[in-house]
């Protein structure tokens, strides 16, 4: 079945207000309008406002409301337009949902299930644009979800609202548009490992989300060159999935981390922190990484672009780890951060 | 623990007078006159650290002579010349993987010359390959291929082998010559050639000569190659470490297509100190060893400059991309007929394009037009090739 | 020399110097150079090779007769080997 990522998105939804009469779905524009990006675009129509419901314009409220219900035996969906507003509800997530079930003694679960746009790459500049998931990812309690591709972009809601506790997916703007194959039997997928998305064995590419096309392009561009890369989907980056890193840097013995995130206090520095305590003696060079330049994310489409992690700054970051002479590729200057 | 007089084991040994007898080597692990005590080394100052470290001495096994037993810098020397002098301990950078291998393999890091890790750090695979004692210089380009080539391991028995080796050489001529052109800043230059005399005198030589010792045109471009490369040494060599290291004899490679596709170029080892009829016979030998794809190690010595030449199927002119570490690559295109104008009488001529393509790191335009002009002279002159 | 036998040795010279080659889909009449993309390299060794199987000693001057297979058969048994 040809599909796309929103469309996949949307099977989810309406496969989980199908298969459970406790799930809802919440947020701002999800309901009249079909959501901000069209997600929920329908499901207004098709399960009425009592289970798709349009929320006032305040994140904290809602996700508060979201959480009470989940307590209250309900499994509800939250949708954050985007991740910058999710700010807006950072105490309710992080001191009310991660906390809860731990400050309680283990009487209280919280099954909410949050998800919200992430990312860049549509010139909707410093206010929409930002990838704050490796903040989430910090806080213990949450369980935090990156769907890539088509299959987890369908099946990772389903296996979140059985989780107990509360979990974030973090689906990227850039990707909605992404167009591909979708099995008509295409349902839940596990959430605990992360996927080797590429066979390599010269270098391992650890990446997620947004960046996980420009990376197996990358790849692809490397095997050009005559470079084997491994490509690593995270798929959650909490908790994460330290084995197929390590099994694949073991055999590899290089890394470099692609990360949309900004580079200080990123999953990628998570990541890197624990290849080189779990990993050290495989290694041939210092983990790279590729992250976006640490500035709010410009509006105008050039500087956005090479705000970003690119092809080229993914496969300059390669040849530094191999030991190659490392250079702008085709021309195109290497702005994005690389290391 | 009763404490002991502190010696270390290293200094023990030595004190054993040799030679041993067989009893006092199995004596020697512990001495009976001297009770060997681990301890916690006594050091306070961190140059003496650094120095332990230098000179891979185990501190906890030095004996202090200073203020309160503290080890110092003369006694981590001491202990050091002792052991038999500063062990083998390489600058290079290591990675912690090569340094694990090197280890559990019993490799002496300091007997690899090359690290092909970042900043020329010494990575796992290094230790691994651990260097030949019959090979000086790394030869990465031409054992991929001869491993590409080698009938034993790759037999060309089955269709699929065939196409498989076929995708394989691709892959890594792409590699390769996608490696030239991002490294290296290539310079082009070419001259037109009246192959005249060359051509007559080929055919004068041939017109005597049994079938078995006929020469062919490409003998001569080869040989005024050589010959122009030993003249022009700057573009006989090798581009290493930020470096060019110029070649004292010449090992010619010749890019020779295979037959179903991919380019391979093997070597005429020592062709400075062959004859024109020794190179001919050498170029028909390892073009019918790249054709039936049985190369041999000889035809895998790493050449210091390469020649392509089209041939009379070919273009009129090639501006090749270099095969690094080399600096130059000469290329022939196929001989023409052309109008040729000379002491103001025009004339048809046979005429071949010369071309140089040489790293402008290594060599500037007129060390190349120098090159291009002594292949020029020498052609002129074939009866001295 | 007849020109079955001549054709047979132009054949297994041919099939040493271009291995790949399918000799059931070269045309005898056609260009050997134009169908197999043979040079002057392979075209000494095919002279050389024919001479060592038939004692066969070919001018330069006669290379151009030498361009088909039907053409080097013909002339392998007008030398009479």
């Amino acid at each position: 079945m040809k599909t796309t990522y929103r469309e996949a998105l949307r099977a989810g939804l309406r496969d989980a207000l199908l298969r459970d009469e406790r799930v809802f779905l919440m947020g701002e524009d999800v309901g009249a309008y079909g959501g901000c990006f069209a997600v929920s675009l329908g499901l207004f129509e098709e399960f009425g406002p009592e289970r798709v419901r349009d929320t006032p314009l305040s994140e904290s409220a809602f996700v508060g409301a979201g959480i009470g219900a989940a307590i209250g035996g309900m499994r509800p969906i939250v949708e954050l337009m985007t991740v910058n507003f999710s700010l807006l509800a950072l105490d309710q997530i992080v001191n009310n949902a991660a906390t809860l079930l731990h400050m309680s003694g283990g009487q209280c679960h919280v099954p909410v299930v949050i998800r919200t746009t992430t990312g860049a790459g549509r010139q909707l500049a410093a206010q929409h644009s930002h990838s704050f998931e490796g903040w989430y990812a910090h806080i213990p309690g949450l369980r935090v979800l990156a769907p890539a591709t088509l299959e987890d972009a369908r099946g990772m809601l389903w296996t979140a609202l059985q989780s107990p506790d509360p979990v974030m997916i973090f689906e990227h703007g850039a990707l909605l548009g992404m167009d591909g194959e979708l099995a008509d039997d295409a349902g839940a997928v596990e959430i605990d490992h992360a996927a080797i998305r590429r066979s390599g064995t010269d270098v391992t590419l650890i990446t997620y989300g947004g960046t996980l096309h420009k990376t197996l392009a990358a790849a692809e561009a490397l095997a050009a060159e005559g470079v084997s890369a491994e490509v690593i989907d995270l798929r959650t980056l909490r908790p994460l999935d330290d084995a197929t890193i390590m099994e694949s840097v073991g055999r590899t013995h290089r890394a470099v981390i692609v990360d949309e995130g900004w580079r200080s206090g990123s999953v990628s520095a998570e990541i890197s922190a624990r290849i080189m305590e779990q990993a050290f003696y495989e290694l041939d060079a210092p983990v790279g990484r590729v992250c976006t330049a640490e500035i709010p994310i410009p509006y105008a489409k050039q500087l956005e672009e090479a705000a970003l992690p690119q092809v080229p700054a993914i496969m300059a970051a390669v040849h530094d780890v191999l030991g190659r002479m490392s250079t702008s590729v085709d021309g195109v200057p290497v702005l994005a951060e690389t290391h | 623990m009763t404490p002991a007089l502190a010696v270390p084991t290293a200094v023990v040994d030595l004190l054993v007078p040799a030679p041993l007898s067989a009893a006092a080597v199995a004596d020697r692990a512990v001495p009976t006159a001297l009770v060997v005590v681990a301890r916690q080394p006594l050091v306070t100052s961190p140059l003496v650290r650094h120095l332990a470290e230098q000179h891979d001495i185990d501190l906890t096994r030095v004996a202090g002579t200073g203020t309160g037993g503290a080890i110092t810098r003369h006694d981590v020397e001491n202990a050091s010349r002792l052991a038999g002098g500063p062990l083998h301990r390489t600058n290079r950078p290591t990675s912690p993987r090569a340094r694990r291998l090197a280890t559990q393999l019993g490799v002496d890091l300091a007997r690899i010359e090359h690290g092909s890790g970042p900043k020329g750090s010494i990575i796992g695979a290094d230790v691994l390959a651990r260097p030949r004692p019959d090979s000086k210089t790394p030869r990465p380009l031409q054992e991929v291929f001869a491993s590409d080539l080698s009938p034993g391991r790759d037999p060309l028995r089955s269709a699929d082998a065939a196409t498989a080796r076929t995708a394989n050489m691709r892959r890594r001529t792409a590699a390769l010559m996608a490696r030239s052109k991002r490294e290296i800043p290539h310079y082009f230059l070419s001259t037109e050639i009246d192959m005249s005399e060359a051509i007559g005198w080929v055919r004068d030589t041939n017109a005597t000569r049994f079938v078995t010792e006929r020469l062919l045109a490409a003998a001569l471009l080869l040989r005024a190659v050589v010959i122009a490369a030993l003249e022009v040494p700057e573009t006989n060599g090798h581009w290493v470490d930020d470096e060019f290291r110029p070649a004292s004899g010449v090992h010619l490679g010749v890019a020779v297509s295979m037959r179903g596709g991919g380019l391979i170029a093997p070597c005429i080892a020592d062709a400075h100190t062959r004859s024109l009829d020794e190179l001919m016979s050498a170029l028909r030998d390892v073009v019918g060893r790249v054709r039936t794809g049985r190369l041999r190690s000889g035809d895998l010595v790493d050449p210091t400059i390469t020649v392509t030449n089209l041939g009379d199927q070919g273009a009129t002119a090639v501006f090749g991309v270099i095969y690094p570490p080399q600096v130059a690559l000469a290329g022939f295109g196929k001989i023409v007929e052309r109008p040729w104008a000379e002491h103001g009488l025009l004339g048809v001529r046979p005429i071949v394009v010369a071309t140089v393509s040489a790293d402008h790191r290594a060599s500037d335009g007129q060390s190349g037009s120098r090159f291009l002009n002594r292949i020029d002279t020498h052609l002129q002159a074939p009866e001295k090739l | 020399m007849n020109a079955e036998q001549a054709r047979a040795v132009i054949e297994r010279v041919l099939s040493r110097i271009a291995p790949e080659v399918d000799l059931l889909a070269v045309d005898p009449t056609e260009s050997l150079t134009d169908q197999l993309a043979i040079n002057s390299m392979d075209q000494l060794n095919l002279v050389l090779g024919v001479h060592e199987e038939t004692g066969v000693d070919i001018p330069e001057r006669d290379y151009p007769k030498l361009a088909s297979v039907e053409g080097f058969v013909t002339y392998l048994v007008a030398r009479g080997a």
